[in-house]
């Protein structure tokens, strides 16, 4: 086995008498899709702010190989309106890059139209989209992902995921994501880590959907429903919504078993109401 | 030997407006206002011990500055008391030790007033010097550091998972802010050092589409606002200090206004 990318061994965090980091151990390695998944307050964040070096942790250590380069994506990033900023400038925010290259990851992302907006005027989905683009003109070989699509609509998340997945397709980089459900996880992931402020278990998907302490911690009826996207669209959506090129009503994606219906009707009902209305 | 003293005064203030532009910007982007009157108000205690051991009272000012800003990043490491009552305590007590400090300080008539609201116009060429050196020092650490810091400033989270020394870059920054504040109280004074820096780089807001056309134009409003409060003192008669602070905010109020013509700028 190749040493890992990066790796915390034994963390241990408490805020105040509050344990939030309780012995964690996780490392990840090159090529690896590691989804986070965890309840809300279950120290998700913490635990990826810890392995960033941006939270000392009481004790344990990080150790990250060298030449490491990262892709951070936060949970939302507020820019400031007192800070005038357009996306270009946005994009070239750790490192310099060619006004070319700017629009050529835009693009990649489907917002292009956007390099000369100012960054507070952005929707949710344009402000990921943007911050997916500024991770991926870093050329990193390890993407960080903090609940990518929050603030996103539904369509706009499945189409957020297919587009993290061809940005790791393309750079053949790592990827870390957070997630407080299972309801969205990447068709490719080869890891799930159920965290509650220590790793509750780990290991395929389906591994750990079958998991008695995944079930106890989101409750059985959570827990089964449980959908994968694997991503498979027939057609693909735009940046506003709209769909590009042939919708048929045959909508071909795998939303694994028991909640099939429920949430696939809902997926279809959103496609088709939320055209143009992702701003 | 009028005009002397008139063109010293509008060197200095333009120099010290130049400087400030960029060093303002980030205080508004950090919101580190009460930073800087905290800064400002610790440069009272310089000039008393400057009289008091005998030094040069701008190297007092400087020194008190830089060494208030080290007081409070080391203060800022805990999280039991809140920065703000920090920066408060800081400010009010080292205003309060300044002011007993020049009550012992013999045989001196000490001018509080110039301190206050700073002596444009009895600028020296020594002043100007210290400016020029002091202040091109300032801005040449600021433009080695922009790009880091000013990813720090959107987002800690992006800087330090790029490798970025985010405690490194903070300390660097109040040093600097300290040394900038330090020069600045013999021009327009303890209570409106803050105005300087913050006011032009507000206006500029309106105009900018990017930090840096901010920060760049932060120091043409402010040296604007210098020049027209000169001119104000001059032909009024009015304190120079509280002109200059008066035209910028006077500039803030036009640019204010006119905003909805540049609604572009967002």
């Amino acid at each position: 086995m190749t040493a890992p990318l990066i790796e915390g061994r034994d963390l241990i965090l408490s805020f105040g008498s509050e344990r939030v980091l309780d012995q964690v151990s996780i490392s990840i390695r090159a090529g690896e899709i590691i989804t986070l998944i965890g309840p809300n307050g279950a120290g998700k964040s913490t635990l990826v702010k810890t392995l960033l070096g941006l939270q000392k942790p009481d004790s344990g250590n990080v150790v990250r190989k060298s030449g490491l380069r990262i892709g951070y994506v936060p949970q939302k990033l507020a820019i400031d309106q007192v800070l005038p900023m357009t996306v270009k400038r946005f994009l070239t925010l750790t490192r310099s890059a060619r006004r070319s290259e700017c629009a050529h990851v835009l693009t990649e992302v489907g917002a292009a139209h956007v390099i000369d907006a100012q960054m507070g005027q952005l929707s949710g989905g344009e402000t990921q989209r943007v911050m997916l683009a500024r991770a991926l003109l870093l050329r990193p070989n390890l993407l960080v992902l903090d609940e990518p699509t929050q603030g996103v609509d539904v369509s706009g998340q499945a189409e957020l995921y297919r587009l993290i997945d061809n940005i790791r397709g393309e750079l053949n980089c790592a990827v870390l994501m957070i997630s407080h459900d299972l309801h969205l996880v990447m068709a490719k992931t080869n890891k799930v880590v159920c965290f509650n402020r220590h790793v509750c278990c780990s290991g395929q998907p389906e591994t750990v959907r079958q998991h008695p302490e995944y079930r106890s911690l989101f409750g059985v009826r959570e827990a089964d429903a449980i959908g994968i996207y694997t991503h498979e669209h027939d057609h693909e959506h735009d940046l506003s919504g709209h769909v590009v090129g042939g919708c048929g009503h045959d909508h071909s994606h795998d939303h694994d078993g028991h909640h099939h219906h429920t949430h696939s009707n809902n997926y279809e009902h959103t496609t088709n109401a939320v055209a143009g209305a992702d701003k | 030997m009028i005009d002397d003293f008139l063109m010293r005064a509008v060197l200095g203030g333009v120099l010290l407006a130049l400087v400030c532009g960029p060093f303002g910007a980030f205080i508004v982007w950090r919101r580190m206002a009460f930073f800087g009157d905290m800064l400002s108000h610790s440069a009272l205690l310089g000039v008393a011990l400057g009289l008091l051991i005998g030094v040069d009272v701008r190297i007092g000012m400087i020194a008190t500055c830089l060494a208030a800003a080290l007081i409070l990043a080391f203060g800022q490491r805990q999280s039991r008391i809140g920065n703000d009552t920090v920066l408060g305590m800081l400010a009010h007590s080292t205003l309060a030790l300044g002011m007993v400090a020049l009550a012992f300080v013999q045989g001196v008539a000490v001018d509080i007033m110039a301190y206050l609201f700073g002596d444009i116009l009895a600028v020296t060429m020594g002043d100007i010097w210290l400016l020029a050196g002091g202040g091109t020092f300032a801005i040449a650490v600021l433009v080695w550091m922009w790009r880091p810091l000013l990813a720090l400033t959107v987002s800690p989270e992006i800087a330090a998972a790029e490798n970025i020394p985010v405690e490194r870059l903070r300390l660097i920054f109040m040093l600097l802010m300290a040394l900038v504040i330090g020069m600045a109280i013999k021009i327009v004074g303890v209570l409106l050092i803050t105005a300087l820096l913050i006011v032009p780089a507000a206006s500029a807001r309106f105009f900018a589409r990017t930090p840096e056309q901010m920060a760049i134009g932060a120091g043409l409003f402010g040296a604007a606002s210098v020049l027209a409060g000169i001119a104000l003192s001059w032909h009024v008669d009015t304190p120079a200090g509280p002109s200059i602070v008066i035209s910028a905010a006077g500039l803030f109020v036009l640019t204010a206004g006119l905003s909805p013509v540049f609604k572009r700028a967002g």
